[in-house]
């Protein structure tokens, strides 16, 4: 019988085990206590301003007043020219990269490239986009100007996520494929693609998140304080969401208290949405998923 | 019908002075053979011996990858396989059947239907019928005829090996690569499976690496035993097992003495 009995070092790995799993249980409530406790603050301060009237009319009285419907119509041109760009570009790099490129040393250097471009503060990207778009390409301060400049920021999040997504799928089922006659190309369209959109998707919501809050891209390059009208084309000037916050949070004086708060949540609110609509999308997807 | 004696047929495959190498890794070295007509080719060795290699090199899969290098001659029909321009007309040509069966992430119907879809073929009815035919042929129709739209990765292993046969013979293919195909099937299947090549012997050429000495003995109206990346012998099947070998590692090999 003594065998069963815990020994003192069986007692000292299961004091052990108690203790690390606590700590780590620790560590991930300490991540989401943040996130609670912005969310709640934005929630309680900012719910009273937030009305439909207050989504779809215009500032007034110095931005003091009135609604942010311009703000929030901006930002969808911006999050959608930055979209329209990057996504068919990086997933198209992402496809190159991890199915035809040779393992050699350029394309080593071209993933080394695109992880350090990950890691450029925006600030930096704004600057570029006032080189590039702005003055160079001369789209002047646009949306045009402004969506590039962000597609630029956040094409390495969709060409690192779609690549690793792409070569997620079995490398067996690219050989079967191909043993059947299949091109490279064959295969990518009715194998490898079909098996990885729900991982492309997980970058694009990531991009999507990202492009929603930047400021520091779009201020110098398409974004304005205040337009009296709304954007017809991507080659007007619009508000956003982000900087307009940054507007009534500190360069306006007067402002009631609630309103850079509702501003917060409207733009978290729709942050939150765009996600939550994209993952239930990849996990249609994923239902469907084949192996 | 009179059946051709082996060694007067046409020579299907021809190996000459093949070497694979994988960096500085040679896999296969300096091998010669030749594979005849509607022969079952057996290729017998312990692991590493450079039997995948060498099925990898007849349908030129090693220019798919960045490290293999392939040096010396396979010609299909006499003819070059590198000299054949369309690479994609010459894997059709070639039906592959891996080790751990590789059911595609597609229904069971598409897995069949892929390769006549890929040549071209748009016919419902046309493929419905090679889709059946092939089935059949890989004794897999009447488990899954009723749900063909169910995928193909949800089968068990052993149907889906037969469905990867299927899928092969949905190429039309005048050879038959098979490499392990026993290895995640149970040994009913597997005597299935066997049943099935041997039929199949009548209308192409079947080269079959296995790793099951009795497979070889069973099926394989020649074998070739690889060690070590050399050609130790090639032969009758049943003269090697008739102890009428040149080599004395063949024997210590097939009868088990060995590694």
């Amino acid at each position: 019988m003594s065998s069963f009995r815990a020994t003192e070092l069986d007692r000292r790995n299961q004091r052990r085990e108690r203790w690390v799993r606590g700590l780590f249980l620790v560590m991930t409530l300490m991540l989401i206590l943040p996130v609670l406790i912005i969310l709640g603050t934005l929630a309680w301060r900012g719910h009273s301003v937030i009305s439909l009237d207050f989504l779809l009319s215009f500032p007034t009285n110095g931005m003091t007043e009135g609604g942010i419907f311009p703000a929030l119509v901006g930002t969808l041109w911006l999050v959608g020219v930055a979209l329209v760009v990057s996504v068919p570009m990086g997933v198209a790099a992402a496809i190159y990269l991890s199915e035809y490129a040779p393992e050699n040393l350029l394309t080593r250097s071209i993933n080394l490239a695109i992880i350090n471009l990950a890691g450029v503060p925006s600030i930096v990207h704004a600057l570029f986009g006032v080189g590039a778009f702005v003055l160079f390409f001369n789209f002047g301060t646009s949306i045009l100007a402004a969506g590039l400049t962000l597609a630029v920021m956040t094409l390495p999040v969709v060409i690192v996520s779609t690549r690793e997504s792409l070569q997620a799928v079995p490398q067996a089922f690219r050989e079967a494929s191909w043993s059947l006659g299949a091109t490279r190309w064959q295969t990518i369209r009715r194998i490898v693609l079909p098996n990885s959109v729900s991982g492309i998707l997980t970058g694009v919501i990531l991009e999507v998140s990202r492009t929603v809050g930047e400021t520091a891209p779009i201020m110098f390059t398409g974004a304005a304080f205040f337009l009296p009208f709304l954007p017809l084309g991507v080659g007007d000037q619009t508000m956003a969401l982000s900087l307009h916050l940054f507007t009534v949070s500190t360069q306006v004086p007067n402002v009631p208290e609630a309103l850079p708060f509702g501003v917060a949540l409207t733009l978290i609110s729709l942050v939150l949405i765009l996600n939550a609509v994209s993952i239930a999308f990849r996990m249609y997807l994923r239902g469907k998923k084949k192996w | 019908m009179v059946e051709t004696p082996l060694l007067e047929r046409p020579k299907k495959l021809t190996v000459e002075n093949l070497s694979i190498l994988y960096g500085d890794q040679v896999a296969l070295n300096d091998i010669s053979l030749d594979i005849r007509e509607n022969e079952i080719f057996g290729i017998i060795g312990p692991a590493n011996s450079g039997k995948t290699s060498f099925l990898r090199a007849i349908n030129r899969m090693d220019e798919m990858s960045d490290d293999m290098l392939v040096r010396g001659k396979v010609a299909l029909d006499g003819c070059d396989v590198r000299s054949w321009r369309n690479v994609y007309a010459l894997r059709s040509r070639i039906g592959v059947v891996f080790p751990l069966p590789v059911g595609l992430p597609l229904t069971i119907y598409e897995n069949v239907a892929l390769s006549p879809r890929l040549r071209g073929v748009r016919n419902k009815v046309e493929l419905d019928e090679i889709v059946e035919r092939c089935l059949s042929r890989a004794a897999l129709w009447d488990e899954v005829k009723d749900r063909l739209d169910s995928l193909g990765s949800l089968l068990s292993g052993g149907q889906q090996q037969r469905l990867t046969i299927a899928r092969a013979l949905s190429q039309e293919p005048d050879v038959l690569l098979l490499d392990e195909f026993s290895i995640a099937v149970d040994p009913v299947t597997t005597m299935r499976i066997e049943d099935v090549l041997k039929e199949l012997r009548e209308e192409m050429t079947i080269v079959l690496v296995t790793n099951l000495v009795q497979q070889a003995r069973r099926l394989a109206d020649r074998t070739a035993f690889f060690l070590g990346g050399e050609l130790v012998e090639v032969g009758m099947t049943e003269d090697l097992f008739r102890r009428q070998v040149k080599d004395q590692r063949t024997t210590d090999y097939l009868e088990g003495r060995f590694g």
